[in-house]
């Protein structure tokens, strides 16, 4: 998994509540084996005309945001399914962090497999970095992974909560399944246990 | 011992390693696999050369992308669900897993298989990549969706990294009144907690009108858990559920039965164990639901109008506003005058015997009204030949539903079960999102009674006017 510390660049405005799941990767794009090459679909039906061409109102299709590297979303970002072409697409487009009051717990877990930062904060603190993203390109916010800091453009600092383990996971890079198989005797013991107590499983 | 929630039971239950901050390994008892979430999992296996940890455990069928018409025996015409569908059928026999292959009789959707075989068993940890894994809950199982990397962490590890979450009891007073069904319950709660109030909980259903549903309707509430933002949904088991286990192909038999449940009968929220949050309705007030936005939470009584942005606060008047437009409804607009062209009735929300008959009842005797297209999609292939062999089938024959094999279908429409740009769908599967049933379709979410109604007068129908 790629690391995130830290990252500085333009952040997109997306303050629609209930950005759901099939909003951010329609299913038609679900048909694939693969992980990659999903970010030319993200946000697929709101980017584009059913003709193909690109909706020019639509944040990630202003000059100002195709590079952007934050998204900045209304309540409840990624409620629905939980697929994780979701993060895939967000990642491959760019983005590595998304900023947020609240998001649906599925894809709250798949960003960190995915080496994406999700933060969640405070109303207040969200008005002011959704207003600084409203601001363009030269609005450029920074996230500090490693001190837990959002910087804005104006150099407001807002802190952020983030879990321990999930953190130190993101930080350096580390995948759960290796993690997890340095454990195998845990598993193992739970295993022997359980089929004594509970057989019929 | 402190009181304990139903939740607190399972999860101590199944707790493999725990570390300082909480973090725990949870152990998997039971692992369904679908096409579309798992390829990407099964080829990091591969590329790590690792096994599958428990096959065993491990259970999968093809339902997102299959065609539902009767050629679908000849081979699925698309190409990537194609290659998707026969994916899975290769990581299934390369790492030995349990498999129902596309044309066998108990192929279907994965939520419906998993309790129809027996496979989901009260107690139990139950995941899938897929967030209807909570319907699982209807059984007194901890069971929820999870992403395609934590798929393949379960297929290595049988277990799942997980912090625990917080406990909500929602509770539904009363007795129904007719016309009102699970549906209208889990929605109506949806409608109370909004989509993300049940963020960071786990919900246990309670309340003498949960304890009255079938095990179908437990599976319908519980299902929805997941729309009210809840990691999952579960109802303790009692004799209904004991009495829907028995007997089937993969619960235990003889004195395992027994063993098995009197660990069940265990499996209850103490009277006095803390809740961190608390819903009750009563059940009495609850009437026929239809949604009429692009949110699971835009619930409103079938006798309501079409609501407008001014009634709302926050963030959600600008999302009522797009709502409203993608919908093309206008603010005031009776519900009950709302014109559809397409019923849909199946998914793993409404896709069971149950579901069918309940359909079918207000259906006999009846047409649908002309021009309708209404497409009926049983939930798994044993569905479909129960509902043959009891005269429902040809109830929705007769009145003009298209009688599908069993899959997914319009539920989220990645098969050619679509809607074209601007039509509209009674649905009874689960989430009406821009674009769900097809580009530009729109979805009102309803129960598979109310869905039968609107077939036959092609508009949004209060269901008691036509029992």
């Amino acid at each position: 998994m790629d690391k995130f510390e830290r990252l500085t660049g333009v952040a997109a405005p997306m303050p629609l509540i209930n950005i759901d799941t099939d909003m951010i990767i329609p299913k038609v794009h679900l048909k694939t084996i693969k992980r990659s090459g999903l970010g030319k679909n993200l946000f697929d039906e709101m980017r584009y005309h059913d003709h193909g061409g690109e909706k020019e109102d639509f944040v990630l299709n202003q000059p100002a945001y195709r590079q952007a590297e934050i998204l900045v979303a209304g309540d409840n970002f990624g409620c629905g399914s939980s697929r994780e072409h979701a993060p895939w697409a967000i990642k491959d487009f760019g983005i590595r962090c998304v900023i947020s009051t609240s998001f649906a717990d599925i894809f709250f877990n798949n960003c960190f497999k995915n080496g994406i930062l999700p933060i969640v904060v405070a109303e207040e603190h969200h008005d002011i970095i959704m207003e600084d993203a409203h601001k363009g390109e030269n609005a450029r916010i920074s996230v500090h992974l490693d001190v837990q800091e959002i910087i804005t453009s104006d150099g407001v600092v807002i802190e952020f909560e983030v879990d321990a383990h999930r953190k130190h996971c993101l930080l350096h890079g580390l995948d759960d399944i290796g993690q997890t198989m340095e454990k195998a005797h845990a598993i193992d013991a739970f295993e022997g246990k359980a089929s004594q107590e509970r057989p019929w499983v | 011992m402190s009181p304990k929630t139903l939740y607190d039971k399972i999860w101590d239950a199944h707790v493999a390693h725990e570390t300082d901050d909480g973090t725990c390994l949870l152990y998997i008892d039971r692992h369904l696999v679908h096409e579309v979430t798992s390829p990407q999992a099964f080829e990091g296996l591969r590329m790590a050369g690792r096994p599958v940890r428990a096959p065993e455990k491990t259970i999968a069928v093809p339902d997102h992308n299959v065609p539902t018409t009767p050629d679908r025996v000849n081979g699925i015409d698309n190409e990537e669900s194609r290659i998707q569908v026969e994916a899975l059928d290769k990581n299934a026999r390369d790492f030995g897993i349990n498999y129902y292959p596309v044309n066998d009789v108990r192929q279907g959707i994965v939520h419906i298989v998993g309790p129809e075989q027996g496979w989901t068993l009260p107690g139990m940890t139950v995941v899938c990549g897929d967030s209807h894994t909570a319907t699982h809950g209807a059984f007194g199982s901890l069971a929820h969706g999870i992403g395609t990397s934590e798929v393949e962490h379960v297929l290595a590890t049988q277990t799942l990294i997980q912090k625990k979450s917080k406990n909500m009891k929602v509770e539904i007073t009363g007795k129904l009144n007719p016309g009102v069904t699970a549906k209208d319950i889990t929605l109506a709660v949806i409608g109370e907690t909004g989509t993300a109030g049940g963020t960071g909980y786990v919900i246990e259903y309670c309340g003498e009108a949960i304890r009255d549903l079938s095990m179908e309707g437990r599976m319908t509430v519980c299902n929805m858990a997941i729309e009210g933002g809840a990691r999952a949904g579960l109802i303790a088991p009692d004799e209904t559920t004991f009495d829907y286990v028995k007997g089937r192909p993969h619960a235990p038999k003889g004195a395992q039965w027994e063993a098995a449940l009197t660990w069940w009968k265990t499996l209850y929220s103490d009277d006095d164990a803390h809740w961190d949050k608390v819903v009750t309705l009563r059940g009495e007030d609850i009437a026929p639901v239809v949604t009429w936005g692009t949110s699971p939470e835009d619930v409103l009584p079938i006798t309501a109008t079409v609501p407008s942005p001014e009634d709302f606060e926050g963030g959600k008047v600008e999302a009522a506003k797009r709502s409203l437009d993608y919908m093309g409804l206008e603010p005031g607009t009776p519900l009950n005058e709302i014109e559809i062209d397409t019923v849909f009735i199946g998914s793993c929300t409404n896709g069971r015997i149950e579901d069918l008959r309940a359909a079918a009842e207000i259906l006999k005797g009846k047409k649908i009204k002309d021009g309708m297209r209404a497409m009926v999609v049983p939930g798994s292939g044993l569905v479909r030949a129960q509902a043959e062999e009891e005269g429902v089938a040809q109830v929705f024959r007769d009145a003009g539903f298209e009688w599908r094999l069993a899959g997914c279908s319009m539920c989220l429409a990645m098969n050619p079960d679509q809607l074209q740009p601007g039509e509209r769908c009674a649905a009874t599967s689960n989430r009406n999102f821009e674009g769900r049933q097809g580009r530009g379709g729109r979805t009102h979410l309803l129960s598979p009674a109310m869905a039968a109604a609107a077939a036959i007068t092609g508009r949004l129908t209060d269901v008691r006017e036509l029992m």
